[in-house]
């Protein structure tokens, strides 16, 4: 049985391919269908390939505007939220008060609470309070939501930092912001990367709390939720392509970086 | 290098540390002088690490004042006192390479030229090649030598080592005693170095501190802690003693004659740390490898005007250089008595009659009232 032999010894990575398929398939199709030039406004049969799409991407109307104002929004989020959170983080691990129990618990409520729901809630309270929809209740949504994505991911850091490294900086003539820009900052990086690395990809994307606290402002994902109804260009697959690509490019050249980095050292 | 004046001088006064209603360190004198190699030597949880804690600054002291030299320091911050740490686990910053690592200290103080100072320090530990390495890269010892000359470069006034070899395995923590002996001797720096292993104390320090419950128990030279022991815990702590529960007899001279079991034991009244009215119980205490055994048979020829202890030889270890041995005597449960391979008899096997003696010059008295067992369980590696 020499089929049954080479499965046996091959499982983890046929398991493997199988699964990262499945991952990638999706994004496939998006990328395929850049290409299509669609016969009508409905981009969902493979016509004929084209690179129309990819030579005009801002020929849709609106689109790019929006892409935009999606971008700006997800930057300052991503800022606000880890800065705060970071903030947040080290007091709940550093310091002893009296609520701490009770942040920590409260920290993951955002977390917890159907997105619907929260939206709804946010709504209410901006209308109540009168203020106008737009940018800056969308921003201070995202924010709100992001922060305890940031809280998390540099809480479990800073608590596996050993306090006795701030310790023997201030021993070696590192005064309390000397400590914290060359030793705190510095170690609990990959922890604030991560946490800002997720609030971006969540503000961007996220549809269903913007939706309602949007008023007449239009993200991408609203923008391509409404031409959804309408017709779908093929513009919308070129910039989901184009993201998915730097993404893999950003990741790539911090490898390769990092790789060589470790070859001087060795 | 050592030198005369006194600028390197750790002068702890009344100090103490009290966390709500525990005392760590109760208040405390202690003299370190300018260019020794000083050691406090205490089971964990006496107060060792809290009291070099609050000569790093890193502990503020509840009472009392800290001295470096003329200068005192009660006040200033970790970062503005001429003193630096090599850390339990070394506390090496991971995000940055041995060189910088090193460079540490110097850049915070504004120095620029930063590299032949460092090229240097790494060549006095052995590391120069690693140079570029980040600390997860090396092994222990190397790390922990990272450490010293981490705190090196910047020409403490003391250098503080809080447990420094306290993650090594045995061979290279002897390898490194003699390693760090070595560096102070050529730096001439005062050395404050906290330990829970006897042996690292006599080894490497010039004075050793006992520390037990947050005081100090006994400080001096290591041969004079050893042999002339004050309490039971610093006699069971640095060492092994024999402990035996005697009665003060009558004094003849220089020397008080006890009653043990029957029989008498002589003592120089120099070295009983205890009052001595006739009557009064003393605990007289003697090293295992001063005591000399002789088999019941050949009792008649031990010299005159030694002290002679009977017993029976209840279990015999050898381990090469000597031969541990346990006596049941009347006069005490276990007796513990090395001998050296020299001349080994055959007939000193475990159930076998003994006669134990030893010079009346190598016995020492301490209070009765104290525990007995004071330091043996606490006795560490």
């Amino acid at each position: 049985m020499p089929f049954v032999n080479f499965l046996k010894r091959n499982l983890v990575v046929l398991a493997g391919l199988v699964t990262l398929a499945y991952l990638l398939l999706p994004n496939i199709v998006v990328t395929v269908f850049s290409f299509n030039q669609p016969k009508g406004r409905f981009n969902y049969e493979w016509q004929q390939f084209s690179t129309d799409a990819w030579k005009d991407p801002c020929g849709v109307a609106d689109m790019c505007g929006s892409l935009s104002l999606s971008l700006q929004i997800a930057f300052w989020a991503t800022l606000g939220a880890t800065v705060l959170g970071t903030m947040i983080a080290f007091a709940l691990v550093r310091y002893r008060f009296r609520a701490r129990g009770t942040v920590n618990s409260l920290i993951f409520l955002p977390m917890a609470m159907p997105e619907v729901v929260m939206a709804a809630s946010l709504l209410t309270l901006f209308l109540n309070m009168g203020a106008q929809l737009g940018f800056w209740t969308i921003l201070i949504a995202h924010i709100m939501f992001c922060l305890s994505f940031v809280v998390t991911a540099v809480k479990a850091r800073v608590m596996s930092m050993d306090p006795r490294l701030e310790q023997a900086a201030q021993d070696l003539y590192a005064g309390p912001v000397q400590t914290f820009l060359r030793v705190t900052l510095p170690i609990a990086a990959p922890g604030i990367a991560a946490g800002a690395l997720l609030a971006f990809a969540l503000s961007f994307d996220d549809f269903i709390i913007t939706n309602f606290n949007a008023g007449s402002t239009v993200t991408f994902p609203m923008f391509v939720w409404g031409s959804a109804q309408r017709g779908t260009p093929v513009q919308i697959n070129v910039i989901g392509t184009a993201m998915f690509l730097i993404a893999v490019l950003l990741v790539l050249t911090s490898m390769v970086i990092g790789n060589r980095r470790n070859k001087q050292k060795a | 290098m050592k030198t005369t004046d006194s600028s390197g001088d750790v002068r702890l006064s009344g100090i103490s540390k009290t966390y709500g209603s525990f005392t760590a360190v109760h208040p405390l004198d202690l003299t370190v002088p300018q260019g020794s190699f000083f050691a406090l030597l205490g089971a964990s949880g006496c107060g060792k690490t809290t009291t070099l804690r609050m000569i790093a600054g890193l502990e503020e002291p509840t009472t009392g004042t800290v001295r470096l030299g003329d200068q005192d320091v009660t006040a200033l911050p970790p970062y503005k006192r001429p003193v630096n740490t090599v850390f339990q686990s070394y506390a090496l910053f991971p995000h940055l390479d041995i060189f910088e690592n090193v460079a540490f200290g110097l850049r915070r103080r504004g120095i620029k030229s930063v590299k032949k100072q460092v090229e240097d320090m790494l060549e006095l530990v052995q590391l120069g090649e690693q140079a570029r390495k980040k600390p997860h890269q090396l092994s222990g010892g190397q790390q922990q030598r990272v450490a010293v000359a981490r705190a090196l470069i910047n020409h403490p006034k003391v250098l503080l080592l809080d447990e420094p070899l306290g993650a090594l395995d045995l061979k290279l923590r002897r390898q490194m005693q003699l390693e760090l002996k070595r560096i102070q001797t050529e730096v001439g720096i005062t050395f404050v170095h906290v330990t829970h292993d006897q042996e690292e104390a006599m080894t490497m320090a010039d004075t050793v501190a006992v520390m037990n419950a947050g005081r100090v128990e006994q400080l001096g030279a290591p041969t004079d802690l050893y042999e002339n022991p004050q309490t039971t815990f610093v006699a069971n702590f640095l060492g092994t003693s024999n402990l035996i529960e005697a009665e003060v007899d009558t004094k003849s001279g220089d020397d008080i004659v006890l009653k043990a079991g029957g029989g008498k034991l002589v003592l120089p009244e120099a070295r009983c740390s205890a009052p001595t009215t006739a009557g009064g119980r003393v605990l007289v205490g003697v090293r295992p490898e001063k005591i000399s055994l002789t088999h019941a048979d050949d009792a008649g020829e031990i010299p005159e005007g030694r002290n002679r202890v009977t017993g029976r030889i209840a279990d015999a270890s050898f381990i090469g250089v000597s031969t541990q041995y346990v006596i049941d005597s009347p006069v005490c449960d276990e007796l513990a008595v090395y001998v050296q391979n020299v001349e080994r008899d055959g007939r000193l096997v475990p159930g076998a009659e003994v006669v134990l003696h030893w010079n009346p010059a190598h016995t020492f008295g301490l209070d009765a009232t104290q525990d007995i067992d004071a330091g043996i369980e606490e006795e560490a590696v």
